[in-house]
């Protein structure tokens, strides 16, 4: 079995875990769920009971594990159930809604922030020492603002005071949304400080990592020799030190995926995004659990589908991996 | 292919490298920067709300109150009901660093559990831990926390605590399990064994004293995990809105639109209040790193180390290989590893 199929078990497995999880939350929680909601809308007619029961999956007929082969096929079937708040709406459609927002602007300000990183990492691990390192503390007090708090004061700054960009929303008010390029350019206007956002506080984390794993490569002995041979500069640092580098790069940027959705998703709430950032808020707001539960298993399989990528990329990159590929 | 080299002098001079107060001055600078940083914020927490000129939650009713800009009488401020921004703060520093310490307790406890127990078993266990910690990596932290919480009926101090140590111990178990691999066969190891120890008094008394500073930077880590957690759960407002912390303070100014009515005093010191506790961390972090791997000090200077001269860029030294054998079921698991990478090649093949 070669790597990647491998990889796509293990991912599997973790998907499995994540829905295991997702159904047996409900259940084991203290206290009964249904009820609480109940508790919470005082306007609902206990016939509503029954109703909310069936929506969570608690009152299902049946064992525990026909219960649970029955989310199964409707997780499958991406059947989240109906929605509380928002009444007859599905959970699925409101998640269609969103993802396309979310996953344009944090997957695009992801790739942007970690290429910009692995570059000014590599810049900083080649010339140890020298001005970019000098920088480092302020690149450190930037990594450990929260995202969202760094969104508040951007906003703040560039759109309250200065008025360079909007205050927040996805678009411009009165746009219907569609293929024509009022509404897109619109809608690049606006993303662009969430971005900003995501990129400025993200970039530092790739390029510490970068420059450390950089410094160790330098040490090695294949590059002092690519350097005796006379070869350029540029050729040592990209072709001899980089590209291996890169590797523990992009296997922690495979493990750093979750923390930079999650922080990108509270931000999402500062600029009234209308991502799933802005969905799960909502969802909070008005103990709309079927949602909440939803949103989880969306942005874990999104990671989980990334994670794919990233070892696609690994096996496209390191040799190493390719000599196994083959070899099995 | 996998026999295990014999292991070549005092790899422990190498290992051990002591992190006591006494050691001040040896510290590095970044070290030290964060420390300090710490420490204040740690005064505060706890001098903070002896001293804390007003109730947090009293409301003053005076009509000229409401969202008053700093001076005299409220250093940094008054909220939209008239709450004093400065008592907010001071209390709320105090349950924030409160709730991340208990976190980073429990959850570094678990993670050393975890990881040495994965590490000493070997075999099939240590393959199906090492599944469990790496799904639990993979899988995105803050929504669940959020799904957890929104089902718990009290969503306070103690159930926030619980739920974020219950996820924030992977990381951890991943660094401490490499760690005992690499310890675990030296000869301290096999001569406590030899002599007739128990297992639990040669995990207590020989592996964990040998991995305090990489259990102290797990620990910090975790802290760091926890503040950002807590404090985004709170802003979204999965946690009991009545105490007064650095997420809650954040949640009243966004809900009530400090914001947009330019009340920059309201928002401000509790973000800042995050950014330097948290920068105060990497800050340690980093200083602990170095002391660790001197290659990414700036010194150029040479040391002595197992009787090689070394300077900071040269390669480190190897001492010992920490390749391990697998059995079929064990390394059928492992397969599906990101390290199993490594295997099949050429530098796998040497060992």
């Amino acid at each position: 079995m070669s790597f990647i199929l491998r990889r796509l078990v293990f991912y599997l497995v973790a998907a499995w875990v994540a829905l295991t999880v997702n159904f047996f939350i409900p259940r084991a929680m203290p206290g009964n769920a249904v009820q609480s909601i109940m508790s919470k809308f005082p306007n609902l007619q206990p016939a509503a009971y029954r109703a909310l029961e069936a929506m969570l999956g608690v009152g299902h007929p049946g064992s525990i594990w026909h219960q649970y082969g029955s989310y199964l096929v409707d997780v499958f079937h991406f059947n989240f159930g109906t929605d509380v708040s928002q009444y007859p709406a599905s959970v699925s459609t409101l998640l269609g809604e969103t993802i396309p927002w979310t996953l344009t602007l944090v997957g695009s300000a992801t790739v942007i922030a970690f290429l910009l990183g692995t570059v000014l990492g590599i810049v900083a691990g080649w010339r140890h020492g020298g001005s970019l390192d000098r920088v480092l503390p302020g690149l450190m007090f930037l990594q450990a603002i929260p995202y969202f708090f760094f969104a508040l004061i951007l906003l703040e700054l560039l759109a309250s005071k200065f008025h360079v960009f909007p205050l927040g929303q996805g678009y411009a008010q009165g746009l219907i949304p569609g293929w024509h390029w009022d509404f897109i350019s619109s809608a690049i206007y606006h993303s662009l400080l969430p971005a900003l956002t995501i990129v400025l506080t993200s970039v530092a984390g790739w390029m510490l990592q970068m420059r450390n794993v950089m410094i160790t490569t330098i040490g090695e002995d294949y590059v002092i020799a690519a350097q005796a041979k006379g070869l350029p500069n540029r050729r040592v640092v990209f072709t001899y030190a980089a590209r291996n580098a890169l590797l523990p790069q992009l296997q922690g940027f495979g493990l750093a995926l979750g923390f930079v959705v999650s922080g990108a998703l509270v931000m999402e709430i500062v600029f009234s995004y209308p991502g799933i950032g802005l969905l799960l808020l909502n969802a909070v707001t008005s103990n709309d659990y079927p949602l909440m539960q939803a949103i989880f298993l969306v942005i874990t399989f999104a990671v989980l589908l990334a994670n794919l990528v990233v070892d696609m990329i690994i096996v496209f990159a390191d040799p190493r991996a390719r000599a196994g590929e083959a070899a099995s | 292919m996998t026999a295990v080299l014999p292991i070549s002098a005092e790899p422990a001079a190498l290992a051990r490298q002591d992190v006591t107060p006494g050691r001040w001055r040896r510290m590095p600078t970044k070290a030290k920067a964060g420390a300090i940083l710490l420490g204040l914020f740690v005064l505060a927490a706890i001098i903070g709300p002896l001293v804390t000129p007003y109730d947090p939650s009293f409301q003053n009713p005076a009509p000229d109150l409401s969202l008053h800009a700093p001076y005299g009488a409220h250093l940094l401020g008054t909220t939209q009901s008239g709450q004093d921004v400065l008592s907010q703060l001071l209390v709320g520093i105090r349950l924030t660093l409160e709730l991340a310490l208990l976190v980073g307790v429990v959850a570094t406890a678990l993670s050393v559990i975890v990881g040495v127990t994965s590490a000493f078993l070997g075999g099939v266990w240590d393959e199906v831990l090492s599944l469990i910690t790496n799904v639990f990596l993979v899988i995105p932290a803050l929504p669940l926390l959020i799904v957890l919480l929104g089902y718990l009926q009290t969503k306070g101090q103690t159930a926030t605590i619980l739920v974020l140590s219950v996820l924030g111990w992977p990381w951890g178990a991943r660094v401490v399990r490499a760690q005992t691999l690499a310890i675990r066969n030296r000869d301290f190891i096999s001569a406590a064994r030899e002599s007739g120890e128990k297992t639990w008094r040669i995990i207590a008394y020989e592996i964990v004293p040998n991995e305090v500073s990489l259990i102290a930077a797990s620990f910090v880590n975790t802290v760091l995990y926890a503040i950002g957690a807590s404090v985004a759960l709170a802003f979204i407002g999965v946690t009991n809105l009545n105490d007064w912390s650095l997420g809650t303070m954040l949640y009243w100014a966004e809900s009530q639109q400090a914001l947009q009515l330019g009340a920059w005093w309201w928002f401000v010191p509790p973000g800042l209040a995050v950014a330097f506790i948290g920068a105060g961390l990497v800050l340690l972090n980093t200083g602990i790193d170095e002391l660790g791997n001197p290659r990414l000090r700036d010194a150029a200077s040479a040391s002595r180390i197992a009787g090689r001269w070394l300077r900071p860029a040269d390669p480190t030294p190897v001492l010992a290989d920490i390749s391990q054998r697998r059995g079929r079921l064990a390394g059928f698991l492992h397969s599906f590893s990101r390290g199993s990478l490594l295997d099949d090649t050429e530098g796998g093949q040497a060992r």
